[in-house]
């Protein structure tokens, strides 16, 4: 193999080696070292991000050109790095407090993170399916990890059991990809479909049980079935991890999937991730306006909310899907937060999750009613706040596009989602009190809402380096198929020791 | 040739024989040892192409320990699963008419099928067995050099499943008794042992 290089693959490395030291050292400590395994994780994910920023960002093909590291995924990856991140900051005090504090928690997310940063590498089917699983197989065990409770344990079976019957659909799907061009590697696929006239049927085949596959993973309509059940079920440390993280990394491989190997079958994917990115909005929106559970609402509001960033992939442009990376880190940020503040939703040392239990949080603890106040505003899309501004760099690509129809769907159905979030302001700030919530707050937690609410309201005066660093991102997932489109096609191949 | 060709079709005819008596069986017991005996010949079709190798783990591995393991498990668990079909039967007629439809579906693109234009030349050159020696040694020859990554991750993949059946299922039961030497050396006669004077004709 000529193009065995390890480098770029240093950040996976790392992350791994840190996983199972900390495996070990849990092993020999027991569940009361779960805290400071936490925070040693939580250190390795901090140098994991500074090796990845330490690399040279320029684009390699290694491993028998099964990893790719370009712009695209080394964004994607701090992305990714920063949600699990927040994840373990938020886990730390909520998992002691929920007497599940198990040490391999902290470990299961580690090894997510890592499958998370292989699936936004893979440049190769095989790659792909394997980084998919990593981060699946993680993603069951923590939904699952309070065994005291059924609801726990339903969620983590249900996840299970339809996350296997995903990955059969996406395999059956590879496998009709591979009788076509006979390799799984997404160069030979990108250029094979370039060589003909029509895409074959048996393509489109397999790529719609791709697709069904993958919208599983994003939870997407008609694929979002899961979501309620297992946000509600899961421990709400484990939910926000889930609605973070793992959605960016699916979003991450649909984009390289679609817009590298199958940029030639556009016109195929196109009507169904405008399909599913029409009802998604529309299924998010008008579902969550009747939940009285705030996580069943959350899970609602993220199956809403990746319709509207799927709409930057409709566009099939650059900055269709710069604007689809901005989205989703914005979305990531706001997300966070808001979670932050739904773990403080505690009385008399017991969780509680109905929306009714917000009543009157303004006059009892008002730093938390004016946390979620800025948040749901956010995710409403309210001008001067991040949500806006991602709602409108993603509308905008579509409109570019001449998707006028799509754009003016979003933009109702955002405005019907705005009523749920903010009938949670209203509930806040005019109902009568209920009793207080308990008074901790951990610091950790105080730092993640400050830094959402911060990033939220700030994010208006300086929008330009993210826009910019997300649009380069999405450049370099383009410039990646114009290589391969060329006529000799192996330029990747030989711009490669020059690059290591 | 024509005696690998009937080899193939026996061996093809009791595989989907013995798969479909795998999920009709009644008694769960046959279901798992009608899965042994598909295990089998799906091995021996692997051997028919030349895979020995395949076949042997196939053998090995499934029937020696995943089909063992589910038929201990199905004899230990307490499931009715004449219950649990009931309540699957339901489902059936619309999962049929949906099976049937996708049935209908890939036969005509089986019909239909094309090759990239490219198809030969994107294919990886299989490897001869008669250059590479052994079956094992070709294997291990693409599993460490271009299958590398893929690899290494199964084998985080199997790590995290390992992690994870640890972490949903053990547990530390407070009432156990365990061995402890050096605790129970360092017990006191004094704070355990009760001396007590039994007058004849009464108890304690």
């Amino acid at each position: 193999m000529v193009d065995f290089n390890l480098v770029p693959l240093l950040p996976e490395i790392f992350l791994a080696i840190t996983a199972m030291g900390l495996l070990i050292v849990g092993a020999f400590h027991g569940n009361e070292s779960t805290r400071a395994i936490c925070w040693a994780s939580a250190i390795g994910v901090v140098v994991t991000g500074f090796i990845l920023l330490g690399l040279d960002w320029n684009e390699r093909h290694v491993l028998n050109n099964m990893f790719v590291f370009d712009q695209f995924s080394g964004l994607m990856k701090v992305i990714i790095l920063l949600g699990v991140l927040a994840s373990l900051a938020l886990s730390v005090r909520y998992i002691i407090q929920e007497g599940i504090e198990r040490f391999e928690y902290p470990i299961l997310l580690l090894f997510a993170g890592i499958g998370m940063m292989i699936m936004v590498s893979a440049n190769n089917m095989l790659s792909l399916y394997m980084g998919l699983e990593l981060q699946s197989l993680s993603l069951y065990v923590l939904a699952a990890i309070h065994r005291n409770s059924s609801k726990s344990a339903e969620a983590g079976i249900k996840y299970f059991i339809l996350g296997a019957l995903s990955s059969g659909l996406l395999l059956f799907g590879i496998s009709l990809i591979y009788g076509f061009t006979g390799s799984v590697d997404f160069d030979v696929i990108g250029r094979s479909l370039m060589s003909v006239e029509t895409i074959p049927q048996g393509v489109t085949f397999g790529l719609v049980l791709i697709l069904a596959a993958l919208a599983f993973k994003i939870s997407a309509v008609p694929f979002h079935m899961w979501t309620p059940d297992v946000y509600q079920g899961a421990p709400t440390s484990v939910t926000a991890f889930f609605a973070m993280v793992p959605k960016i990394a699916a979003m991450g491989l649909l984009m390289r999937l679609l817009l590298d190997p199958f940029a030639a079958a556009f016109d195929q994917w196109m009507q169904i991730i405008y399909f599913v990115s029409l009802m998604s909005m529309i299924v998010g929106g008008f579902a969550a306006l009747v939940q009285e559970d705030i996580k069943r609402l959350l899970a609602y509001s993220s199956i809403g909310n990746m319709g509207y960033a799927l709409i930057g992939l409709v566009a099939g442009t650059a900055e269709g899907a710069g604007a689809v990376i901005l989205y989703l880190f914005i979305y990531m940020i706001m997300t966070a937060g808001t979670f932050a503040v739904v773990m403080c939703m505690r009385r008399n040392g017991m969780a509680v999750y109905k929306i009714s239990d917000l009543s009157g949080l303004s006059k009892n603890s008002p730093v938390l009613a004016y946390v979620l106040l800025v948040l749901m505003f956010s995710m409403s899309g309210i001008p001067p706040m991040a949500g806006f501004f991602g709602k409108l760099v993603v509308f905008n690509a579509a409109v570019d596009q001449g998707y006028y129809i799509l754009a003016t769907l979003g933009v109702i159905t955002s405005v019907i989602a705005a009523y749920y979030y903010l009938r949670i302001v209203k509930v806040m700030f005019f109902d009568d009190a209920v009793d207080a919530f308990d008074k901790e707050l951990p610091l950790a937690r105080r730092v993640v809402m400050l830094f959402s609410v911060v990033f939220v309201l700030c994010f208006v005066f300086k929008p330009s380096p993210f826009m910019s660093m997300s649009l380069s991102a999405a450049d370099s997932l383009f410039s990646n198929a114009a290589i391969m489109s060329a006529p000799a096609g192996d330029d990747a191949q030989s711009l490669e020791p020059a690059a290591g | 040739m024509f005696i690998s060709g009937i080899a193939f079709i026996i061996f093809a005819i009791i595989l989907l024989g013995s798969a479909l008596m795998v999920i009709t069986a009644r008694n769960p017991v046959h279901s798992v040892l009608f899965l042994i005996l598909a295990f089998f010949n799906s091995a021996g079709l692997f051997v028919l192409l030349g895979a020995e190798f395949v076949g042997m783990l196939m053998v090995i591995v499934y029937v020696g320990a995943v089909a063992v393991l589910f038929l201990f498990v199905v004899m230990m668990l307490d499931i009715s699963f004449a219950d649990l079909r009931k309540g699957a039967m339901q489902y059936v007629p619309l999962g049929l008419l949906l099976a049937v439809i996708l049935l209908c579906e890939f036969i005509a693109l089986y019909g239909a099928w094309e090759f990239a234009p490219n198809l030969g030349s994107n294919l990886s050159d299989p490897i001869s067995v008669a250059s590479e020696g052994t079956n094992a040694r070709s294997i291990g020859l693409v599993v460490y050099t271009d299958y590398f990554l893929a690899f290494q991750i199964a084998g985080l993949v199997l790590f995290v499943a390992m992690i994870g059946a640890i972490v949903l299922t053990h547990r530390t039961r407070p009432g156990v008794l365990k061995q402890s030497v050096a605790s129970q050396q360092r017990v006191n006669p004094d704070d355990v042992l009760e001396i007590r004077k039994v007058t004849t004709g009464t108890g304690i």
